[in-house]
């Protein structure tokens, strides 16, 4: 696919911490509307290439692109935000001294200058977006809770949540299924593959099962580039996808 | 859209606080002047300037706690902004001095005089005007916010690292304000004031004035605050503050937020600070020390920062002490200083507001949680199917949805 028509393209992008090549010569290319999953052993740099897309690392060498034309190498984490890139993080991250309200509210698509927010008052639409998104992530009845106070599996969907509530074009999820339960684990493969009818969604995750169950295109990563890439059973099937992942 | 601004900024407790706040601002002076000084509740001049004085401490207090309490900026150089706004009144007391000085030279300073210094440099043009001496109030100490926040929260330079960088601008300035040749009046400083707007500063009603104005500046800069926290502005500043990548990955250019709300921070600290120089007739370059800052923490970490209530009761309550402590057991105090300091962090983390409302919410969150469970038999947070993204309104019996 060349990079006029594609979503997210990233080409011979390296990145090196103090000599430690994260990122060898990575290339993958996500196209409008896919959902994407990506594994790879630890250190094989995931959450290096999230790093890379959403502005938080600058690649070495290497083309980043979003939407085609967009050059996301320049661009900082708010702008690269605000173009349409939500990202979760692996470990929950919400605001946990804001309510579950407000964590949504703060993710909403609005503007986001300092002057906008100050005499911000909201909007009968925008409640109802957040009403809509409560309803989404099963929180209705936590709505007034802190964040805080929320178990690990519901700041995972909370923040999926706040994902959504930001209404990006693509969506990059890190280990969604970290810390849940088996049976939270299936509904949030569930969630995902609702959100993918109409967002474009890259998963990082390491449950084989659950990358099984969300049925999409797997792109395994091995010290920095790409090692295999096709459906979960052409990859497990690739000798040396079992040699350095799945055979141990 | 600027009354609903306001409009948040009021709820029970704060209305109640700027009751009191307010009922004290017109009682104490009114006792002052208008009681018999042999009457027991006549307040004496010289408490009303102690209590004038700790209300600018309160308001410096709580400007500390809008960067720190809100936005996690651990400022430890505010006395600088508090000095400069000092010194801007200072000069402007110093102009209206005029010829009534020791050498009784019409334009210039005695210090310059001292100094033989022939014409008056020109940053001292238009401080004999009141109102440019109230504008410099708020520029200079907003300017230096600004231009060091810039450079500051644009580097992302934050926690210990950024305490310490603001330490070093007030000492920097501390240093700077020392030498005779900044034409600040140096080690002295600018002192031996005459008239403030043509009041004397000495008359019994001038103070009673000048502590009048240091509530209501108080008030205004409270309910400021009180209108930037609730507003949604407020929340970006808490978002910050607990998870500052997170909120950038959310859109928001955090710098923006930090440089905003640092900038005003400053200006309010600049206005305690020229309410402060009238009242103890004397500002000099003492007031840039970075122990000064430090102790301004103290006072909020006491009240409880995050609160704005917090700040004030804090302040009022360690300068109380000081004031008991430094007359009474003048070789005690820096020790119960550390030792409130370590107490509070110790057992009081959240400081005394901020326990006391902790304490209330937990009741009525265990109250409403005894009658959650009497009256519903459902468990919160039971882990249950997603409902369907498509049908968003999904009626509450959601079973596992198949995706298309």
């Amino acid at each position: 696919m060349s990079r006029q028509t594609s979503l997210l393209y990233l080409d011979g992008v390296s990145v090196s911490f103090d000599g430690f090549k994260a990122l060898n010569d990575l290339s993958l290319v996500i196209a409008e509307g896919e959902m994407r999953a990506i594994i790879g052993p630890n250190g094989a740099g995931k959450t290096t290439m999230m790093d890379v897309i959403t502005g938080k690392t600058r690649p070495d060498t290497g083309e980043v692109y979003f939407n085609g034309v967009v050059d996301l190498t320049g661009e900082d984490e708010a702008a690269i935000a605000e173009l349409g890139i939500g990202r979760k993080f692996q470990k929950p991250t919400v605001f946990e001294s804001h309510t579950v309200w407000d964590n949504l509210e703060l993710a909403l698509k609005a503007p986001r200058g300092p002057f906008a927010t100050l005499f911000h008052v909201i909007s009968g639409g925008e409640k109802k977006r957040i009403e809509d998104l409560l309803e989404l992530i099963r929180l209705g009845d936590k709505r007034n809770e802190l964040a805080a106070n929320l178990s690990h599996g519901q700041k995972q969907w909370l923040e999926i949540g706040m994902l959504l509530a930001q209404d990006p074009k693509l969506l990059l999820v890190d280990e969604p299924a970290a810390g849940m339960t088996d049976a939270e684990t299936a509904e949030t493969a569930e969630l995902l593959k609702d959100i993918a009818q109409t967002h474009s969604v890259v998963v990082v995750e390491h449950d084989m099962t659950f990358v099984r169950s969300l049925g999409v295109k797997v792109t395994v990563l091995h010290e920095g580039s790409v090692l295999a890439e096709g459906s979960l059973d052409h990859v497990s099937a690739d000798e040396r996808v079992v040699e350095v992942y799945l055979g141990r | 859209m600027m009354t609903s601004f306001l409009f948040r900024a009021l709820d029970a407790r704060a209305g109640l606080f700027l009751i009191i706040l307010l009922a004290l601002t017109v009682a104490i002076p009114a006792s002052n002047l208008l009681l018999p000084e042999t009457s027991p509740l006549h307040v004496p001049t010289y408490a009303v300037t102690l209590m004038g004085k700790y209300l600018t401490y309160a308001l410096l207090a709580l400007s500390v706690d809008l960067v720190w309490g809100y936005c996690g900026i651990l400022s430890l150089g505010h006395g600088a902004f508090f000095a400069l706004g000092g010194y801007a009144m200072g000069m402007y007391l110093m102009r209206q001095i005029g010829s009534r000085g020791v050498y009784g030279d019409p334009l210039l300073p005695d210090f310059m005089v001292f100094l033989n210094w022939k014409e008056l440099p020109w940053y001292w043009y238009g401080f004999d005007m009141f109102p440019f001496a109230a504008i410099m109030v708020l520029f200079v100490p907003g300017l230096l916010a600004f231009v060091f926040g810039w450079f500051a929260f644009r580097s992302r330079v934050t926690g210990v690292y950024l305490s310490i960088i603001t330490q070093a601008l007030t000492y920097a300035l501390l240093l700077a304000f020392f030498r005779n040749d900044m034409g600040f009046g140096g080690n002295n400083g600018l002192t031996d004031f005459k008239d403030i707007l043509g009041f004397d500063v000495q008359a019994d009603s001038t103070r009673a004035g000048l502590f009048i104005a240091s509530g209501l500046a108080l008030a205004l800069c409270f309910l400021l605050c009180r209108a930037l926290t609730r507003s949604k502005l407020g929340k970006v500043l808490v978002a910050v503050r607990d998870a500052e990548s997170r909120t950038r990955f959310l859109g928001y250019r955090v710098e923006h937020y930090k440089l905003f709300v640092w900038t005003i921070s400053a200006m309010m600290a600049g206005i305690a600070g020229a309410l402060y120089v009238p009242q103890v007739g004397i500002i000099n370059p003492g007031e840039f020390s970075p122990a000064n800052s430090i102790e301004v923490v103290i006072w909020v970490a006491v009240g409880g920062r995050g609160t704005l209530i917090g700040p004030v009761i804090g302040a009022v309550l360690v300068n109380f002490a000081k004031t008991w402590f430094t007359a009474a057991l003048p070789d005690i105090w820096l020790f119960a200083l550390g030792g409130l300091f370590l107490g509070v962090t110790l057992f009081l983390p959240k400081g005394i507001v901020g326990t006391v409302s902790q304490g209330w919410s937990a009741l009525r969150q265990r109250s409403a949680s005894a009658a959650y469970e009497a009256g519903s038999d459902e468990p919160p947070g039971s882990p249950d199917a997603p409902a369907d993204v498509s049908h968003k309104r999904a009626s509450s019996d959601a079973s596992p949805q198949p995706a298309e």
